[in-house]
């Protein structure tokens, strides 16, 4: 298992390798450059390339490359044109914002995805079955934005149930965040006031986010149930008495967990797409928001610091989903 | 009295958008105490539903079950669910067919065998494990301790049955009910696997139902065998009479398409012309008819009931034109 995941993370080498010359090669394919970006209407000839010659955009392609890569080495992403702060720095900010957020969406997903698509397997070809099947694809395919404003209109505007946007009220901004994650900072302080006020923060942008994962959970275990129902170990363990429950939690789920594994693992990167929606329709100050408005300011930095962190994150937790699998079935356990 | 007892069994599936198939229709048997019944007949004959049946695994939907199972004086039929699951794998087990697919992959034997017994004998964690290995032992798997912790993949195709035989006589059932038991299994295992079941069952004197297809399987263990032909009991007798002296033709020519060594070199197999798929439905006669060498007019114009044949006491018969026992000899050897 140890020799199995140091192979795992050694195969992340080459794979953010390859990733940061492509992403290199990409920023730089934008049409314009980060100095018009920066000057916009008063742009001359001369200003621009002072600021190229600041930024090191006037040298080679190979020495800003290898330059990228021996500070990236040392996680050092250079900095930020839009912010004029380090883009570690901004990383820190925003990076647990988005996981607070996506990690919150997950959770309803896998919460309510994976129930509603077992009893729509356990009640296959009734109305109750149908009518998640066909919820599940209103939820696939409503648009995120569309879905966004609806929920600010009528829980926020006019229910005034919850916030409207941002992460928290501006009384709550002499809270202390030693971590960056809010919920987290608010429990270890012990901050009640703080605490509810980012979880409600939270409730409007993570339905928004969980909505596509959610349907696409709930229709993989739907089928995986289904599936298992049909085999016949399941019919072994109803010869033997068992209970229902016991059929249920031993004998079903536990094997139709393995492709809803998967398919949670690869809800991650949806979710970081998702995120540029739903951050940008909440106002909320996460690696979505940051990354979205770092294309149009060709924010070379920042583009090539985020997106590698992102691809590292996503082949870890698909790591995780590879090694939870193992747990699960053991004819695919490695030694 | 018996304590399996099946009368006028039927059994419906119906789907929407289709025509209801009646799978089983008319079945009777009785299976006392200890006795060794044989349930014959070739694929789609109706035997795995009428077992399902037994042990209350059809489906709730679109399955209709007629007449009546009696285990013990319990009618099953209409016992309820939850009753129906505490009988289940303690007094009712049932060995499948497949035992590649009939065991969860990703749970260890040995908590498949002990959730049985902790689940009608109470036992706790540690007795149950004890009592799973020496069913393991007794099933002849060796190294029993070492195969409770390990999975189906890595367990033989014989190995594996022997492991189910071991969850379905976990507790001391009073009836079995083997479906196929030996089909997916190698010729050499198979041999091992019947002896082994013909023993476990001698020794606790359980009742066995043994499903199917293959002869050889019923002449080496059943006292009493029924043949079925689409969903109906064809013919009935004793193994010996059935096999020296079988009147239904369908019977004569299952028999006749069994392979044997005595028979000359050369010899040709005689198969029953047709598949079960050339049959005509019961009420417009007898269902197999279209395949018969023996038919008579009176064959495609109503269906035989099922009676006592008249030449044999304990043989009964749903034929118009059974086979003389004078021709016997030509059919039998």
């Amino acid at each position: 298992m140890l020799r199995f995941i140091v192979r795992r993370l050694l195969l992340l080498i080459p794979v953010l390798w390859g990733l940061s010359v492509a992403l290199f090669l990409w920023v730089r394919a934008l049409p314009g450059s980060p100095a018009q970006a920066l000057l916009g209407e008063r742009a001359t000839p001369e200003k621009i390339r002072q600021i190229e010659i600041a930024l090191g955009l006037d040298q080679p392609l190979y020495v800003q490359y290898w330059r990228f890569l021996e500070k990236a080495l040392r996680f050092d992403f250079g900095t930020s044109i839009q912010s004029s702060r380090p883009v570690v720095e901004e990383m820190g900010r925003r990076f647990p914002a988005t996981i607070e957020l996506g990690v919150t969406a997950l959770l309803i997903a896998v919460l309510i995805g994976i129930p509603v698509g077992y009893f729509a397997a356990r009640r296959h070809g009734t109305w109750l079955d149908q009518l998640s099947v066909s919820a599940s694809l209103v939820g696939i395919t409503i648009p995120v934005f569309f879905l966004a404003y609806m929920l600010r209109y009528v829980f926020a505007n006019q229910l005034g149930w919850l916030p409207n946007t941002g992460r928290q009220e501006a009384r709550m901004l002499d809270v202390e965040h030693p971590t960056g994650f809010y919920v987290l900072d608010a429990i270890v302080t012990g901050n009640g006031p703080a605490l509810s006020d980012a979880l409600l923060h939270l409730v409007l942008p993570a339905v928004t986010l969980a909505t596509i994962p959610l349907a696409i959970i709930a229709r993989i275990t739907r089928a995986a149930v289904l599936d298992v129902l049909n085999e016949d170990y399941v019919r072994t363990a109803e010869a033997k008495g068992l209970t229902a429950r016991t059929i249920t939690r031993r004998h079903v789920l536990r094997n139709a967990m393995l492709p809803v594994s998967t398919t949670i693992g690869l809800q991650f990167g949806l979710l970081m797409s998702g995120a540029i929606l739903t951050e940008t329709a909440f106002a909320f100050e996460g690696v979505g928001k940051f990354v979205a408005q770092a294309i149009p300011s060709r924010d070379y930095a920042t583009l090539q610091g985020f997106i590698l962190v992102i691809a590292a994150l996503f082949v870890l937790i698909n790591l995780l989903v590879d090694i939870s699998y193992g747990l699960i079935d053991p004819r695919v356990r490695v030694r | 009295m018996s304590l399996l007892d099946v009368r006028d069994l039927s059994i419906v599936f119906s789907r929407r958008g289709r025509r209801d198939v009646r799978a089983v229709d008319e079945v009777t048997f009785s299976v006392a105490a200890g006795e060794t019944v044989g349930l014959v007949g070739e694929s789609g004959c109706g035997k795995s539903v009428t077992s399902l049946a037994i042990m209350g695994l059809l489906p709730k939907r679109g399955a209709a079950v007629g007449g009546s199972i009696k285990f013990d004086g319990t009618e099953l039929t209409s016992l309820p669910a939850d009753k129906m699951r505490g009988l289940r794998g303690r007094d009712i087990a049932m060995v499948f067919q497949d035992p590649m697919t009939s065991l969860n992959p990703v749970i260890p034997i040995g908590l498949q065998v002990t959730e049985v017994l902790r689940r009608h004998r109470d036992m706790d964690a540690a007795a149950a494990s004890k009592e799973a290995a020496s069913l393991l032992e007794r099933v002849g798997i060796p190294d029993p301790a070492r195969r409770l912790k390990e999975y189906p993949h890595q367990l033989s195709g014989g190995m594996r049955q022997r492991a189910l035989i071991a969850m379905a006589l976990a507790c001391k059932p009073r009836l079995l009910i083997a479906d196929e038991p030996t089909t997916a299994l190698d010729v050499t295992i198979q041999a091992q696997i019947l002896e082994l079941l013909k023993e476990l069952v001698v020794d606790s004197g359980t009742a066995l139902v043994m499903i199917t297809h293959d002869l050889g399987v019923v002449a080496g263990m059943c006292d009493s065998v029924h043949v079925m032909y689409s969903g109906r009991i064809v013919e009935r007798a004793s193994r010996w009479e059935l096999f020296e002296a079988p009147r239904h033709p369908y019977t004569a020519g299952l028999l006749a398409s069994v392979p044997r060594l005595d028979q000359a070199r050369g010899e040709k197999l005689e198969p029953i012309p047709g598949s079960p798929r050339d049959t005509i439905p019961w009420t417009q006669g007898c269902a197999f008819a279209p395949r018969c060498r023996n038919r008579i007019e009176s064959c495609t114009q109503g269906a035989p009931e099922l009676v006592a044949d008249k030449l044999r006491p304990d043989h009964d018969l749903r034929c118009f034109n059974p086979i003389d026992v004078a021709e016997q000899e030509a059919v039998t050897l």
